[in-house]
Order: C-alpha cells, then structure tokens, then sequence
C-alpha cells in the first residue's frame, strides 16, 4: 500500500523518501500531517508533516530525522519497501492567501513541513521571503527547492559554516524593521525556535503562524496526548491544529509536555542504535571471513 | 469480599444441583432458595500483576443453577429492561435444560455480540433490575445473574454448534451467517465499534457490499482501544471481526474518513449507496482545573490506548512508552476509571485512588467492576473532586487539591447532587492524574461534512430510524447518544441497518407514532 519510491539521505540524521499514498496524495493540502507506523503489532505511531505531494503520480515525500526508535526504524527502510501504515491528511491545512509580504522561518528540519506552505503562498501572489536556519552547512536542506520559489532566501547557521552566523530571529527581526515590513510570518521548526521567531515578531504586530508537533497516539482528537494551551485555553493539535497563532501559544508548557517520555525514549533509541551497531557488526562478519 | 476459588465454587454448585434435581416437586420458593453463583475469578492478587481475563466465566454446573433460579415469568420483565430485547427467559430456560446451542440461537436472534455483551453490560441497570428474582429477595444484586448466563451461552454454545462436540470451556466458534445472493448495491461503514460491526453484519447478510472504514491499524473501536484485556480479551473481538470478514465484509484500516476521503465523496465519486456513521465518542473532556496540562496528566483515552491499543503494557516489545507512575489518582467513576485505575495497578503502580465527588452507590460503573477494582487494591475517596493540580517548577505533578463534598437533594438524574463544603480542602501527593469524566463526540465528521446535522455537543442528529439529515447517510452508537454502552451501540445499529436495507430494496421505514 505504502511503498518507498525515493530514498535520499539528506545529511547524517536527515532522511528523505517518496512513498506511495494516492489518497492522501489526493486530499491533503499545505500544512497537513500524516500519522505512520513501521510495525502495526508493536510500533508507536508518529506525526510527520507532509513535505511535498503529487496528485497525479499518487506520493508524498516525507522528511524525517532519526531522533527516536521509530524513525531509526523508518531509516532502514530501502526503496521498494513498504512502510505498515500510514493515516492521514490529517490537521487542518494552512490558511493560504494573498498577504502581501509573506516571510516563512523554517528550522533544521522544519524547512521540510515549511516547503509547501511557502510554495503555496506563494502561488497565492505574496513576496516570499524564506529563511532557513541550521546548526552548520550539512544540516541546511531544501535548498534549491525553496530557492525556487522565494524571491529572497536567507540561509543562517549557528556555527557561520554557511550563509550568516546567525539565529534566525536576526533576519526576521531586520525585516519587521525594514521598510518591507512582512504582512504574515510563518515559524517552523524546533518549538524553542519558534517561541523566539514568535517573540521576535510580537512587538511589530506581524501575525506569525507556527505548526507544532507534539506527541500524539491516534491524531483523531481521541487521546489528547497532544493538547496544548492557546492564549489560556486547551486545544488538540492533532484536531485544532497544527497551525496556531504563535503569540498565544504557551511554548514553555508544550516543550515540558514533549519531554514526558525523554527518559524511556532516551533508552529505547540507546537500545536501538546497539541492535542496528550488532547488525551491522553481524553484516559485516562473512565478508571478513571471505577475505 | 472474600475470594472463594473456582474449584470451591464448582463443587458448591454441584452440591446445590444435586439437591435441587432430589426434590419431587420444584416450587418458586425452592428456586429462590438456590444460591446465587459467583462468577469465578482470577485470585486478586494474583491477577493485579497480569493482563489475562479476571473472570473465568460460569462451570457448566454453575449455569445449570443459575438458570434454576429463573422463574420464567410470563410477563418477562427482565425483557424489558434489555434494550435489544433478548427472549430472556427463552435463552435461560435452553441453559436449564443443557441445550446450550438452542439457547445461544435465542440470543442470536436479537444480538450479534453475545460474548461481549455477556461481558460488559450493565446488567444491573438493565435486564437485572427488572427481575423478579431480585424483587423477591429484595437485593437487584441477587436477581438472576443473567449477563453471566448469557456469556456462558456465548462462549460455551457457539463452540458445540459448530463441532457438534464438548469443546474446551471459553471457546468461541465462529459460525458464519449465511449471505444472501449479490445486489450489487455498496454501503460504507465508518468506524469499526459495536455499531458499525453491528451495522456491517445486518446488512451484508441481505447480500449488499459492505466496506468498514477504520482510522487506527487495528478495528474494533473501543472494544480494542478502550476496554482492557482482562475485560474484554481482544481474541473475542478478532473472532467478530473475522466473521465479519468470512462474510465478505472489507475492513479499511488507517482511512479517515471527513480527511482521507470526505463523506461526501464515497456516495458521489466512490459510489456507496448508502453510508453508515458510527465514530463514536471520542472526544476526551477535562475538568478545566489549574495544572490539567501538566506532566503526568493523561486523558483515560490515552492512558488506556497506551496500554491496549499500543500494548504499551508489555513493555520488553512495545515502542509506545507508558508512564510509569508510583501514586497515581484517576478522576471520575464510570467503567473507564475503572479500567484506568486498575491498568495502573496491574502496570505497577503502588498506590492508586479512584477520586469521585458523589458516593459509591451513584458511580455509574458496573457494580462487578467496582468489586474487583477494591479487591484488587484500588482506593475510592468519595465525595471529593478536584480543584487544581499542583505541579514543580517543571510542570510536573506533585499533587491534587481536592474539596469535600456532602450528598444533597436528588438532582435531574434523580441522584443526590453532590454539594461542596466550603474550606475542606486538602492536599494528596501524587504523580499521575487520569482524567476519566467522559467523552464528547469527535468533531472530525461533522466539522468536514457540513450538510451533517448535530446538536450543540456534537452528537449527529438523526430520526429514530438512524437517518441523517443528509440523504442516504445514518448514523448510530455513541456519536448519537453521547458515551454509552456497547449494547445500546449495537441497538441503534440493528435499527439503522433495517432502514437501510429498507432503502435499498426501495421500501420507505414504517411509519410510527411520534
């Protein structure tokens, strides 16, 4: 159902694939998420934005980073593998239209959710402006995609390795000051990211979207694992989201709320690396023995 | 409540049978001196540190009893108090008289989900509150325990019907009901719980393609996500769920319907000739207390899905991480907080409380649940509710705050209305909050299908029949009703399904008094 058409390795944790998904191909819309599952006996389910689609062709391309077991699992997938289950669109789409000035922040691997969202706008007829921020040159991806579409990129690293040495709040607070001043910014990326783009913008009064990705189990509004206060009220971001106004959303409490597992999860990726470390030792053993 | 073992039950029954077949002539009075039988159970303690079934369901010779106690009344009051309407008395005499396929046959002529039911009905606000039985000894606990008659019908009937041989105590055969010849007309079903499962059966049995969409990797709705293992073992719901499949019935797993595809396009660009909406209740409510988004605050749903649905339980082979709590509190006192709070004891969990601000004869949960959730180590502190959730400096729980309460005047529900005593607040050190008090209707299908009727809580609106307001759709179980049981889910299925069948064969529903 779910086959890996394209697999690219992006940087070392970075992983990019095509999948077969003609429905959800279909249906989704910028912004939206899958849910995904490498095992349905034993394996957790995942959120992953959807990075970019093709009706016709009946894919969507995922982007991931190998952060946890289940993307250490979904990694070693090959083309032509298929992955158990994947649900989705699921959350509500963007709210796209002609801004004017529309300035899209992605971090690290949130460029990769940022991608059709800015694509979209820009379709819409806004100026793009796009950053993309990332620790060093390896990790900045989607380069020439975004480059293709924005009428200005900005790239900023923390180490200088490419682009400016600089945290993307640096840019974005420049535009807000500059006589060019955005209508929209659209923040996402790391949730202490997109808290500081959201403060950035706070005092020039420019509407900034972020789209969270919190923990979920089914992403139908049933557990509420995800929920998240929103200017004082609960919201499900599997249901209300992704997307929320980033000057309301209360980011200390959503990353308390990520970290609930961090001890288990540090414990199954440890566990996991050793068993992909062992089997590759153990791939590694008749080759040696022939030589 | 002493725990008496199975082998101590069996022998009792057997003795109580015998002297019961020695007597020349059998009077009611002689009926209502029979013991009543206890369900025979895992031993609590035993059974707090495992997953399996806590009860074993009725001896052969424990059924035989109970079913003497049945006076078969003419009038059958206990039928009325079933909302599917079973033949009680018909099914319980078959059990008296050992014909156990006959009496399942009974059953099945008004419910497709015996082995369930029998094990998750509220019997004593249903069918046992009626019987006569019970008035008689003046306690609805001693009325005939008619919800364990009809599990052992279920489990221990189908099995002989099928292999026409004694089979093993438990064993549930899969008889495949026959399939009328092919219309050529396609219906969806939207969920795969007791109503959509329902739903699916009536109405591919008239020969009709039946497809049941399901959002999760796994079907069975609540039956599978919610209710636990040691409940309801999931084996009983994959053998539904396969004889649903052996009847042609196609299961969509990880489809969404409203997001997938929209409602409206399985009838205009997929070609279903009729759609049925059984997505259930599942929206959890919190209580809107300071620290509810803290730490350690779970919803049951996703405590319970953790645990069932993910099999976070067997920690050595699930990915889904589980919390781990030491001292956990779980709001509210329906079959979900029991089920919550005795995952958590049966996950480890040292000490865990039920928190409910009426008394323990209001708590909607099963009365058998109750029981076993106290013999099992679970500690109910009534009439107090929670005002706010204490949390550490990083927002990770550390306590409740809870108020007491005293029982006041009958309310609309006709229970005592709790009243709060102002300044009886006090502290419970905690690290785990399960917020158990309900559940909405998710809003996924009506906010993506707006011709959809529903009410200001969410719940599709329909005529008695389960029609929408939009054409060819129906809708039944929980997302109409607001959280239910399985048993009235499978009700308002069977009604549904009629009126689509009806609909299909070009026959208008029946016209009813209003």
């Amino acid at each position: 159902m779910h086959m890996i058409i394209e697999k690219k390795q992006l940087s070392e944790q970075v992983y990019m694939m095509r999948v077969t998904a003609p429905l959800i191909a279909e249906a989704r819309s910028p912004g939206q998420f899958i849910i995904l599952q490498v095992d349905t006996d034993y394996g957790e389910r995942i959120p992953l934005t959807i990075s970019d689609a093709n009706a016709e062709e009946g894919w969507i391309r995922i982007i991931f980073q190998t952060v946890g077991k289940t993307t250490i699992k979904l990694a070693e997938l090959e083309e032509g593998e298929e992955i158990a289950a994947v649900l989705g669109p699921l959350g509500h789409p963007t709210h796209i239209e002609n801004f004017g000035h529309a300035v899209c922040v992605g971090g690290g691997i949130g460029v990769a959710p940022m991608y059709p969202i800015a694509k979209a706008l820009k379709e819409a007829g806004n100026k793009l402006t796009v950053i993309i921020g990332a620790r060093s040159r390896d990790l900045v991806i989607l380069e020439d995609d975004m480059r293709a579409i924005a009428d200005q990129l900005i790239i900023v690293t923390d180490d200088g390795s490419y682009g400016r040495k600089a945290l993307v709040t640096e840019p974005l607070k420049e535009l807000c000051e500059s006589d060019d001043k955005p209508d929209i910014a659209v923040a996402i990326g790391p949730p202490i990211m997109m808290k500081f783009a959201a403060e950035t913008t706070r005092p020039y009064g420019v509407h900034t979207v972020v789209s969270l990705n919190t923990i979920m189990v089914d992403g139908t509004g049933m557990c509420g694992g995800c929920r998240v206060t929103v200017a004082g009220e609960t919201k499900f971001v599997c249901v209300d989201g992704p997307e929320f106004d980033g000057h309301q959303v209360d980011f200390d409490n959503m990353m308390r709320r990520l970290q609930s597992y961090k001890p288990q999860e540090d414990k199954a990726r440890h566990l996991c690396k050793l068993d992909a470390e062992a089997d590759r030792l153990a791939d590694k053993l008749p080759e040696k023995e022939q030589a | 409540m002493s725990h008496k073992s199975p082998a101590e039950l069996r022998s009792e029954a057997q003795a109580a049978l015998a002297e019961f077949r020695g007597l020349e002539k059998i009077r009611a009075r002689d009926r209502l001196a029979l013991p009543q039988q206890e369900m025979p159970a895992q031993d609590p303690i035993v059974r707090a540190g495992n997953m399996h079934e806590v009860t074993h369901g009725y001896f052969e010779e424990q059924a035989r009893v109970e079913a003497e106690r049945c006076l078969q009344c003419k009038n059958a009051p206990c039928v009325e108090g079933c909302p599917v309407r079973i033949d009680i008395p018909r099914f319980i005499g078959h059990i008296a008289e050992g014909d156990y396929a006959a009496s399942l046959s009974v059953i099945r002529e008004a419910s497709l989900l015996p082995s369930i039911c029998g094990r998750v009905c509220p019997q004593e606000n249903q069918c046992q509150e009626y019987c006569t039985v019970g008035k008689s000894l003046k306690d609805i606990f001693k009325s005939v325990s008619i919800g364990r008659l009809e599990r052992f019908a279920a489990d221990r009937g189908a099995a002989i019907d099928a292999s026409g041989a004694t089979p093993l105590k438990g064993s549930v055969s899969r008889t495949v009901p026959e399939v009328k010849p092919a219309t050529g007309k396609k219906v969806a079903v939207v969920g795969s719980g007791p109503a959509g499962i329902t739903v699916a059966a009536d109405v591919r049995r008239e020969g009709h393609e039946v497809t049941i969409f399901e959002a999760f990797h796994k079907p069975g709705g609540v039956m599978v996500y919610g209710i636990p293992e040691f409940r309801l073992p999931k084996k009983i719901v994959e053998d539904e769920l396969h004889t649903l499949e052996e009847m042609g019935v196609e299961i969509h797993t990880n489809f969404l319907v409203g997001r997938t595809r929209k409602l409206k396009d399985l009838i205009e660009k997929d070609g279903y000739d009729a759609v049925f909406i059984g997505t259930g209740a599942g929206l959890p409510r919190f209580m809107h207390i300071d620290g509810e988004n803290f730490v350690g605050v779970f919803s049951a749903n996703e405590f319970l899905t953790r645990s069932n649905l993910m099999k976070a339980y067997d920690r050595d082979r699930s990915d889904t991480p589980m919390p781990i709590p030491e001292r956990v509190a779980v709001f509210g006192g329906g079959n979900v907080a029991m089920d919550a709070a005795r995952t958590a004891i049966r996950i480890g969990s040292k000490k865990v409380s039920i928190i409910y601000r009426r008394s323990r004869v209001e708590m909607p949960a099963r009365a058998e649940e109750v029981g076993h959730a106290e013999e099992e180590g679970v500690e109910f502190l009534l009439l107090k509710s929670p005002t706010r959730i204490l949390g550490d400096e990083n927002q990770t729980v550390i306590g409740i705050e809870v108020l007491d309460y005293e029982l006041g005047e009958p309310d609309d529900s006709g229970r005592r209305r709790p009243v709060p005593i102002p300044g009886s607040e006090s502290v419970i050190d905690l690290d785990t909050v399960i917020v158990a008090i309900g559940n909405d209707s998710n809003p996924l299908i009506t906010r993506t299908t707006p011709e959809l009727k529903a009410n200001k809580w969410g719940n599709i609106l329909t005529d008695e029949f389960g029609k929408t307001s939009m054409d060819k759709v129906y809708a039944g179980g929980d997302i109409v009703l607001g959280a239910a049981t399985v048993i009235l889910a499978m009700g308002e299925g069977r009604k549904a399904a009629a009126s689509i069948n009806r609909m299909l064969r070009g026959e208008a529903d029946p016209v009813t008094e209003a």
